[in-house]
Formats: structure tokens, C-alpha cells, sequence
């Protein structure tokens, strides 16, 4: 059994269902992210694996122990909210140490507890200050301290980043992994940026309407998305309509006529719709992309940086493409006619 | 523009004299107990009156009782509503405001008529039964004071995380109460506090009908048989009422966690 099982989870409230049949084992140590828009369930979980829910069914064992019947105070779980709840009468010294005074430890203990838990977030320096003299960054960091200091089974992060500026958002992510790594504890994390859940997961739950649609590692969510909506919620992407020619042979007309071979059998009969995706890095400006070659027409260049995206009309539909900032070739410009190529091998089949 | 100025002056003008002359009167006639010159006589009167230091004595002390009590009902309340039954809010809010609308007199009547020597629970019967009925008729004087700087001072902290925080660092309800919540409203609970007290020490209707030395009765007393006494006694009061009032700003300074609420 999977240090923390989670199997046939289901809550209703009232008579919406919010979480259906959900089902996940994570390994000791390992670091599994939530990923979804809101109101997908993915913080109605976090919080039956904390206690704060009761499951309408379905079970959560942590540990081998079935835990579903204990109470949040029972469960020996680090949980770090979006909005910090740092105890604003206490200390940070005294906020790292709540949870020990509670489970009434020594005095020396605690001391030494709370030293160590400081030096790990690097804030020693300021134990006696109170919240409201912390930034954001600082006061999530004592709030991650405060959940570890009891040494928990499991660390429980429920959008952690999402009330700090995109800068320390980047830095306390990969502060909060490095932790994680060097204290090898079990951690859930749910946020609903993709960007935040590929760079620090081991692997990643996309949930979508109260189901987990996938559960796979970056590299696998990411390339080859098990649904339309992981597809299309993680990370950008273009949605191709075809229909299907020859199914063995992976034949498909895109844009009325032209045709692409997949080079693999796909799933289906001849003249069904499919639905193809393809990432915007994929695609490349000119004709060395690979074997599909389209023309189309520049609706909007957006420079983000080392990337510039455009947006090309290609027949009816938009294509994006993402290519890297050179120099020495400026981007086109809006209205131009260019041509687009990529190979027939990057075309995804989501759910394939 | 100038003119409107000139009618707020007025208007202020007008209210503070209102305000300020029966006391400035009351605290001038307090002083001329000695004739023909001002003198502290009537203070000295009743200060060394043991009747002053046993009624006074006993109102302290009931109001302790009744801030302790308050705070012990008031608290895990408001916080239970807050956090479990926001949907109750306005129920318990009518509820606290009852006190106001209803007459002490017939409060007290009610206590009389329920807990006398020949009902099922005759409180009236013995010294301590009466004391606590009036510790617990206080109580609910007290009620919409305490609920309202309670429930104020609970808005600004998030309750529901605040309580899963502590909840998945092992609390138990005591020690989340204790530890958390009280801490976090202490300075909404004092200014509750002082205005009980405030209340408590002048209260007379339910003293008096309970037949209990308390210090609104002794004011009266004084006030029917003496002619300089009674208006040292008013400006002692005054004194103590305002005395809680700096008290609550003081606290509100000194709480160093509380500063950022002020900025």
C-alpha cells in the first residue's frame, strides 16, 4: 500500500457532486500536485485528506491507517493555507512552536525545534517578530515552518503561492521544493497554475469537474495528454478538427485537404471527426518545420521575451506558434502571408 | 462658505455647553460644602463613609463576576456562530439586543417571580442565590455590549483558518479558544469590559429590587437625605466612567499585535 491511498473518494454537498470517484497513491516523499481551474475539486480533496471535509464516501489511508473516521487534530498533518493564518499574537518563534507546545514538549525541545525549523526558511534572525512586520513571502515561509516543525506524515500546501508577487512566487516555489526534497516528506500541493505544478512535481493530478482527468509526471501531462482538457489546460495549445481517411494507416485531412499521415493506427472509422492537438513550439516559421506545410496569414505577433508568439489564420483556424528571439531575424508583421510547417509526428490525439 | 463655518461652530458650541454645563454646575456645587469658600469637604464625606467602601466593594466585585461570566458566554459563542452557524448571526444579534428593549424593571420582576422562595428553584431564598440572580441579571445587561465589541473584534481575524490552522497543528477547541481566538479579541473584550463595569457600578433597578447593597442604590440613598454629597458622588462616578474609557484606549495602544490594525 501507497504511503498516502486515496480510493473512491466522493463528496457531495448537497446535492452537487464535487469530487467524483477519485483515486490516488502517492509513495512516501513523493511530490503530487492538484492542477485545475477553480471549483474543480481539487481543494475539496486537500481538505478531506486534512479533515477539515468529511468524504460522502471512499476512503484515505495514510500510513496504513484509515483516517477518515479521526479528527484534523488527530491526523498528524502540516497544512500551509493561501492566506498564511499565522496566529497574529504570536511570535514567529512562537508560531513555529504552537504545534509543539500543543503536543506539550519539552521546553528544550521546542527551542531546539524552532532554532532549526527558522535556520531551514533562513529567517533566524527575526523569531521575535510579529506577522504584521513580515512581507508576504516571509510570512508563508514561517507558515511552511509552523506546519513542518511537527514533523507531519503528510505536508498539505493549498495554493501557497497565489497571494505573493510572480517574483517571490517563482523563488519561494523553489524554495518550498528544495525542503521538500531535503526533508523527504510526503507533500500535496494544489494550485491551479500549470506553470507552478510542471516545475516542481514529481507528478501531477489534473482535475476537471470533481475527477482527476490525469495523473502523470510533467513530461507526461505535458506531451501526451490523456483529454481534450488537459490539452488544452495545461500549458497552450491548437485544437485541429479532421476527419479520419484511412484508420489503420493514420490518415487525416486537416483543413479540408490537407492530408497528414500520422504514421500510426489511430482509433476510430473512416470519415469520423478527431480532434488533434498540437503545442505552439511544434510549429516553425517557414518550411523546415517538417512535413505539413501550410500558408497563412500573421494576425498578431506578441513578444514575451525569449519567445515570440504569433498567432497565423491558417484556412479558418488560428494557429499559434511559439519561436525563440533571434537577433538577427525580426518577427513578420501583422498581415503578412507566411508559411508555416511541422512534422505530421508532433500531432497529439488527446486521450490516445 | 463662511457663514455655514460660523453655524458649525455654533452647533458645536451649543452642544458641548449642553453637555458640559450640568456637570461643570454639579462639580462647582460639590466643592462648596464649606461656606464661602471651595473646599474638598463633601469628597472627604463620603470617601471615609464605610457605606461608600462596602456598596463600592460589592459593585466591583459583581462586576468582575459579571465580566467573567459575560466573557465565558460571549466568547465561544460568537465564535461558534462565526465559524459554524453564520446563518444564525442575525438571530443571536436580536437576541443580544433584547436588554436594551426590554426594561430591567421587568427583567428583574420576572427573576422575582421565577426564582422566589416558593418556586422550583428559590435563588431569592438565601444571600448567594440573590447575588448570583443579580450577577446573572448584570450578565445580561452586559449582553449587548459584550456580544457587539466581540463579534466586532472576531471580524477582523479570518476565524475559519485561523481555526484549521490551529485545528492541523493538534489543537483541541479549549486550547484553540484559549490560545488563538482569545488572545486575538482581548482588546475587543476589554472595551466590552469597561463598558460592563461602567454599567454594572451604576446600575440601581435590579440592586435595589433585589434588595442587595450595590452602589446605585447607596447614590440614591445619598442623594434623597444630603445636598453636597450626592453631586461628589456624581462627579466620582463621572470619574470612574471616564477613567474606563481612557483605559480601553490605553489597552487598544499598548497591545503590540494590534498595531497594524490601526494604521
Amino acid at each position: 500500500m501507497a504511503f498516502l491511498e486515496i480510493s473512491s473518494l466522493q463528496k457531495d454537498f448537497g446535492s452537487a457532486r464535487v469530487v467524483t470517484d477519485f483515486d490516488l497513491a502517492v509513495a512516501q516523499g513523493e511530490f503530487v500536485s492538484f492542477l485545475g481551474p477553480s471549483g474543480c475539486g481539487k481543494t475539496t480533496v486537500l481538505r478531506m485528506v486534512a479533515g477539515f471535509e468529511t468524504p460522502t464516501s471512499g476512503t484515505i489511508h495514510i500510513d496504513g491507517q484509515d483516517v477518515v473516521s479521526f479528527k484534523p487534530n488527530q491526523r498528524n498533518i502540516g497544512m500551509v493555507f493561501q492566506s498564511y493564518a499565522l496566529f497574529p499574537n504570536l511570535t514567529v518563534a512562537q508560531n513555529v512552536a504552537f504545534g509543539l507546545r500543543v503536543a506539550g514538549r519539552p521546553k528544550a525541545e521546542i527551542q531546539a525545534t524552532v532554532r532549526e525549523m527558522l535556520a531551514l526558511i533562513k529567517l533566524e534572525a527575526l523569531g521575535a517578530r510579529y506577522p504584521f512586520q513580515l512581507s508576504g513571502g516571509q510570512q508563508q515561509r514561517v507558515a511552511l515552518a509552523r506546519a513542518l516543525a511537527v514533523k507531519p506524515k503528510v505536508l498539505l500546501l493549498d495554493e501557497p503561492l497565489s497571494a505573493l508577487d510572480a517574483k517571490i512566487r517563482v523563488s519561494l516555489r523553489e524554495e518550498i521544493r528544495a525542503i521538500q526534497q531535503q526533508l523527504g516528506i510526503t507533500t500535496i500541493f494544489v494550485t491551479h497554475d500549470q506553470e507552478e505544478a510542471l516545475s516542481i512535481s514529481d507528478r501531477i493530478v489534473v482535475m476537471h469537474n470533481g475527477r482527476a482527468d490525469q495523473v502523470g509526471t510533467p513530461f507526461e501531462i505535458y506531451n501526451h495528454p490523456a483529454t481534450r482538457f488537459v490539452a488544452s489546460f495545461v500549458g497552450s495549445i491548437n485544437v485541429l478538427n479532421g476527419i479520419l481517411l484511412e484508420p489503420e494507416r493514420g490518415i487525416v485531412a486537416l483543413l479540408g485537404d490537407v492530408q497528414v499521415h500520422l504514421g500510426r493506427p489511430l482509433a476510430g472509422r473512416q470519415n469520423d471527426e478527431v480532434t488533434l492537438a498540437l503545442r505552439p513550439e511544434s510549429v516553425t516559421l517557414g518550411g523546415n518545420g517538417g512535413g505539413v506545410q501550410l500558408k497563412g496569414q500573421v494576425e498578431s505577433v506578441n513578444f514575451l521575451g525569449s519567445v515570440i508568439r504569433l498567432s497565423v489564420r491558417v484556412g479558418g483556424n488560428l494557429m499559434l506558434l511559439d519561436g525563440f528571439n533571434q537577433p538577427s531575424s525580426p518577427p513578420p508583421k501583422v498581415g503578412e502571408t507566411v508559411q508555416v510547417s511541422f512534422g505530421a509526428e508532433d500531432l497529439m490525439v488527446p486521450g490516445e | 462658505m463662511r457663514g455655514r463655518r460660523l453655524w458649525a461652530w455654533l452647533a458645536l458650541i451649543l452642544g458641548m455647553i449642553y453637555f458640559a454645563l450640568p456637570l461643570i454646575g454639579t462639580l462647582e456645587f460639590s466643592l462648596r460644602m464649606r461656606r464661602g469658600e471651595y473646599s474638598l469637604d463633601a469628597y472627604r464625606v463620603i470617601l471615609s463613609d464605610p457605606h461608600f467602601h462596602a456598596t463600592f466593594g460589592f459593585s466591583v466585585l459583581m462586576a468582575l463576576g459579571t465580566i467573567v461570566l459575560g466573557v465565558l458566554l460571549v466568547v465561544p459563542t460568537a465564535y461558534w456562530v462565526r465559524l459554524r452557524l453564520p446563518r444564525w448571526r442575525p438571530v443571536i444579534e436580536f437576541l443580544t439586543l433584547l436588554p436594551l428593549v426590554i426594561p430591567p424593571i421587568v427583567v428583574v420582576f420576572g427573576y422575582i417571580r421565577l426564582y422566589n422562595t416558593s418556586s422550583w428553584l428559590p435563588l431569592t431564598g438565601s444571600v448567594g442565590g440573590t447575588n448570583l440572580l443579580l450577577l446573572f441579571g448584570y450578565t445580561v445587561l452586559a449582553l449587548p455590549y459584550m456580544y457587539r465589541a466581540v463579534d466586532t473584534g472576531l471580524r477582523s481575524l479570518d476565524v475559519a483558518t485561523l481555526t484549521e490552522a490551529a485545528q492541523s497543528l493538534g489543537a483541541g477547541w479549549i486550547t484553540i479558544l484559549w490560545r488563538v481566538i482569545l488572545p486575538n479579541v482581548l482588546v475587543a473584550i476589554l472595551s466590552g469590559a469597561f463598558l460592563t463595569f461602567a454599567i454594572v457600578i451604576g446600575e440601581f433597578v435590579l440592586a435595589a429590587l433585589l434588595n442587595r447593597p450595590a452602589f446605585g442604590p447607596f447614590m440614591q440613598l445619598i442623594g434623597a437625605n444630603r445636598a453636597y454629597e450626592p453631586a461628589a458622588l456624581a462627579v466620582i462616578a463621572f470619574a470612574i466612567t471616564w477613567l474606563c474609557m481612557g483605559l480601553i484606549q490605553l489597552v487598544t495602544r499598548f497591545q503590540k499585535h494590534t498595531q497594524i490594525r490601526q494604521r
